[in-house]
């Protein structure tokens, strides 16, 4: 092992101890807004691996996240445990999108981004309209912060812990899926889906995999988010979040896999601090954006590539 | 609850609108391959154009007129220019994802630099009713209706009769054959991005004294547009009049039959089942499989 | 002799322009069948309709006596038929090792074991096999677009053979390589075809290639086979001669 080897696992490391210690010098608020920012990350995550590794465009990313947060809110409060709730939100969003994707991606593939954005408006339609289920507009309030194997996550700066802890966890699990075979044939679909189906790989099939299986995590995402805020109305899973999630996952850097914690931080954190602008942040983001997409369409994280890596143009694809 | 005739009248009318954007909708995707997430905003901020000349105590003929130039140099030329151009170069979807963050920044400026509240627009038509065949039509209806109507046959002709609107086809249908036919591709494209702009700013001016000027008013639009566009045939302008007019009947049935919460539904689910059963769109031609 | 491919009264009608038309004919094992024609012939087309890259207007295409016509891409690919294409076809951001596992992974294993078993798929020794085979050994860890483009081209071809295919349809594999590249390209894959008794079937505009390398050739113009036969016999065919100086 040569110090450059170490070099990365070593920097990945320093940047969970320093996360888990952020909440130390922070108040409630900013604890809570840092949660906001490992479950927006995870959303993203699971968006990356269907637009950034497949190069599939899904506008309903916020309707998962949305349909995970219901799930789980609605369920915990007929009394399922939350270990199970997280698993069932999860699954739940990978079937809907499994069943949302089949049709659509027989046909063409900017269909799916067609598909997803009704799929997106239906989903606010039914949270804001069915009163029974999902509270209509006065939503769900009350809900708890689970007892983890007898770790109370109920203060802020443990339920934090506990979505860092998740982060991780989905973060392993996607990179493990971007280095197996399956990541290379979702990259081959993306580069060149003819030839790809040349070489045996089931285009339709990966398409669809890397749709739901992006979508589930969306879910799982949702299902940290209810206990996070303890309350939840439609408002915020609109169409409006699915497209933020979608343009964080561009300025971060599509198909680089820390992207999306940049995307996030900028979409999540940088508003925070920049308050006093309030709607101007808003006008400015989305002009930045296009002047990024114009001039660096590989986001923030292909410009950092670049930057680090200038010299070395025969290196096999690291990211 | 109206007369089935009033409701489909009044849908000839939301459908022509419908028809108008979602026709601007096509014709983009076909000339150069964009889909333009943007088309609601689009046709909501003409309106926005107008209502400044209107500050400046303007009539109404020549800031309708005013709105429609500014909406062709900025939302056509500039749009093509500023947007299209660089980024078609990194695919079709970056482009498309390029105009969701237009859109974004189109309505937040709106809302930030005129106004969060809806602004009251003059009408072009006065406000009476009129009777036909026993349902109670607004003239405001029926103008709209005719001129929109106006505005779509005279596209056709120009399109079918023109040498101009000819080249403008063999571009929509193969951009490769039509440039060794001679044909100024570039300026054609051009062109389209100018008609969209104009159709979209002629949209704005007739449905915005009803609805009201509103920085939101582009999400109903431009969903509406996407969802005629698709229905009718992606590949067809004819295929985008029948999903608008379509739409704006279906629209209006809806509003008085199905829950007024489950309106916006309805439109959606027609949109799922064609892409599900009928994925070229009602008139649409088949194209080859990429995959 | 056994028929690998048998093609019969394949037909393509692009509006009312018949791109091929009514074309039948077989493929035998381990031959080298070359296709020629003038540009435009539909020889390209012809590949693509076989290959379920397009759908056929009319006719049949069977493999080992079973039907396949119109089957997926990637279905016909896991039968063990492999292909190139006209234009260089890898992929330019993986590594040259990285390009090669891909070509084989999809017949290894469940799809589940894909997921969760090794990431080279376990293909390692035979991926060291075809880079050695394809002399691409100081370049297999570099990026497979950094590459010049006779090796490309061999790693375009190295990537059709790695699933072991009975069958591999070439598009114009000489399409821009330098001589010197050629001759290997060349003498590779009449070693392939000696000694693993391969079925090729290949497009050329490259007279001379396609004449040393071919056991037989079908000559295609306006759709239609005109000629077939030993190369000698297609060469002095009046009849190819006409369709290539055109009229």
């Amino acid at each position: 092992m040569t110090l450059q080897r170490l070099a990365v696992p070593g920097a990945i490391l320093a940047g969970i101890i320093a996360l888990a210690l952020a909440p130390y010098g922070l108040k409630n608020y900013g604890i809570s807004i840092l949660g906001l920012w490992a479950v927006t990350t995870i959303a993203a995550i699971g968006l990356n691996l269907t637009l950034g590794y497949a190069g599939q465009v899904s506008l309903a990313q916020g309707a998962f996240v949305g349909i995970g947060a219901y799930a789980t809110a609605i369920l915990m409060a007929k009394g399922v445990p939350f270990g199970a709730t997280l698993l069932l939100s999860g699954l739940l969003c990978f079937a809907i999108g499994w069943l949302l994707g089949y049709p659509a991606l027989r046909v063409q593939h900017h269909y799916l981004a067609f598909v997803t954005l009704a799929f997106a408006t239906l989903a606010f339609l039914v949270f804001r309209n069915e009163q029974w289920l999902t509270g209509g507009i006065y939503g769900i309030s009350g809900i708890r912060r689970p007892v983890i194997l007898g770790w109370n996550t109920a203060p802020e700066r443990a339920y934090f812990h506990f979505c860092l802890i998740m982060l991780v966890l989905v973060s392993g699990f996607v990179w493990w899926i971007v280095r197996s075979p399956w990541g290379r044939a979702f990259l081959a679909l993306r580069e060149n889906p003819v030839r790809a189906a040349s070489l045996g790989v089931d285009t339709r099939r990966y398409t669809l995999m890397a749709f739901a299986i992006g979508a589930g995590i969306g879910g799982v995402a949702g299902a940290l988010y209810a206990p996070l805020v303890t309350y939840i109305d439609p408002v915020p899973f609109a169409l409006s979040f699915s497209l933020n999630l979608l343009l964080m996952v561009i300025v971060g850097g599509g198909g680089y896999f820390f992207g999306p914690f940049v995307g996030a931080m900028i979409a999540v954190l940088l508003p925070e601090w920049l308050r006093f602008a309030q709607g101007l942040y808003l006008v400015a983001y989305a002009a930045a954006v296009m002047v990024l997409l114009v001039f660096w369409p590989s986001g923030i994280m292909g410009i950092l590539d670049r930057l680090l890596r200038p010299a070395d143009p025969n290196q096999g694809a690291a990211r | 609850m109206e007369s089935l005739l009033y409701l489909v009248l009044a849908g000839l009318m939301t459908g022509a609108i419908y028809a108008l954007v979602a026709i601007g909708f096509t014709l983009l995707w076909q000339t150069s391959q964009t889909i333009n997430f943007a088309q609601g905003e689009f046709a909501m901020l003409p309106a926005f154009f107008m209502l400044v000349a209107l500050n400046l105590k303007l009539p109404l003929w020549l800031a309708i007129l005013l709105g429609v130039g500014v909406s062709i140099l900025l939302l056509g030329l500039a749009f093509k220019r500023l947007l299209v151009d660089p980024m078609l170069r990194h695919g079709v979807l970056p482009l498309a994802i390029a105009t969701m963050a237009l859109a974004i920044f189109l309505k937040e400026s709106v809302k930030e630099f005129y106004s969060a509240e809806a602004q009251r627009f003059p009408s072009l038509f006065p406000e009476q009713k009129v009777d036909v065949g026993g349902a109670m039509i607004s003239i405001q209806s029926i103008g709209v209706f005719l001129v929109a109507i106006a505005a779509v046959v005279a596209l056709q002709l120009f399109l079918s009769r023109t040498r101009t609107g000819r080249s403008m086809q063999a571009v929509a249908q193969n951009p490769t054959v039509a440039r060794i036919l001679g044909v100024p591709v570039e300026r054609m494209i051009l062109l389209t991005f100018a008609i969209n702009a104009a159709l979209v700013a002629l949209a704005s001016a007739l449905v915005t004294p009803i609805y009201l000027a509103k920085f939101s008013n582009g999400e109903v639009l431009g969903m509406a547009a996407f969802v005629a566009a698709i229905v009718g045939g992606f590949n067809q302008i004819r295929g985008a009049i029948a999903g608008g007019f379509l739409l704006g009947i279906v629209d209006n049935i809806a509003a008085a039959y199905v829950s007024t919460q489950y309106r916006a539904a309805i439109p959606l689910l027609i949109l799922i089942v064609v892409i599900m059963v009928r994925p070229q769109g009602l008139l649409g031609r088949a194209e080859e499989r990429t995959v | 002799m056994t028929a690998v491919l048998e093609v019969s009264n394949l037909s393509k009608h692009y509006g009312g322009i018949a791109a091929v038309d009514g074309v039948t004919f077989e493929v035998f094992e381990g031959e080298i069948l070359g296709i020629i024609g003038p540009n435009g012939s539909g020889k390209s087309t012809l590949f693509n309709c076989i290959l379920g890259q397009a759908s056929p207007s009319a006719g049949e295409v069977k493999l080992d006596g079973k039907p396949v016509t119109g089957m997926r891409p990637c279905d016909l690919n896991r039968h063990g038929v492999g292909r190139t294409f006209q234009m260089l076809q890898v992929f330019p951001a993986l590594s040259v090792r990285e390009n090669l596992i891909l070509a084989g992974q999809e017949h290894q294993g469940t799809a589940v074991g894909r997921l969760f078993g090794r990431a080279d798929a376990g293909l390692s020794a035979t991926v060291e096999r075809m880079i050695e085979f394809f002399r691409l050994t100081p370049v297999a860890d570099l990026r497979a677009g950094g590459l010049s483009f006779g090796q490309q081209k061999l790693l375009d071809c190295a990537m059709a053979f790695m699933a072991g295919p009975r069958l591999v349809l070439l598009d114009e594999p000489a399409g821009g390589v330098n001589p010197t590249m050629l001759g290997s390209l060349g003498e590779r894959l009449r070693a392939l075809n000696a000694e693993h008794r391969a079925t090729f079937v290949v497009i050329e505009h490259n007279m001379e290639f396609v004449m040393s390398l071919c056991t037989r050739i079908l000559v295609l113009a306006e759709g239609k086979i005109i000629a077939e036969g030993p190369p000698e016999q297609v060469r002095r065919d009046p009849k190819v001669i006409e369709a290539y100086l055109g009229n």
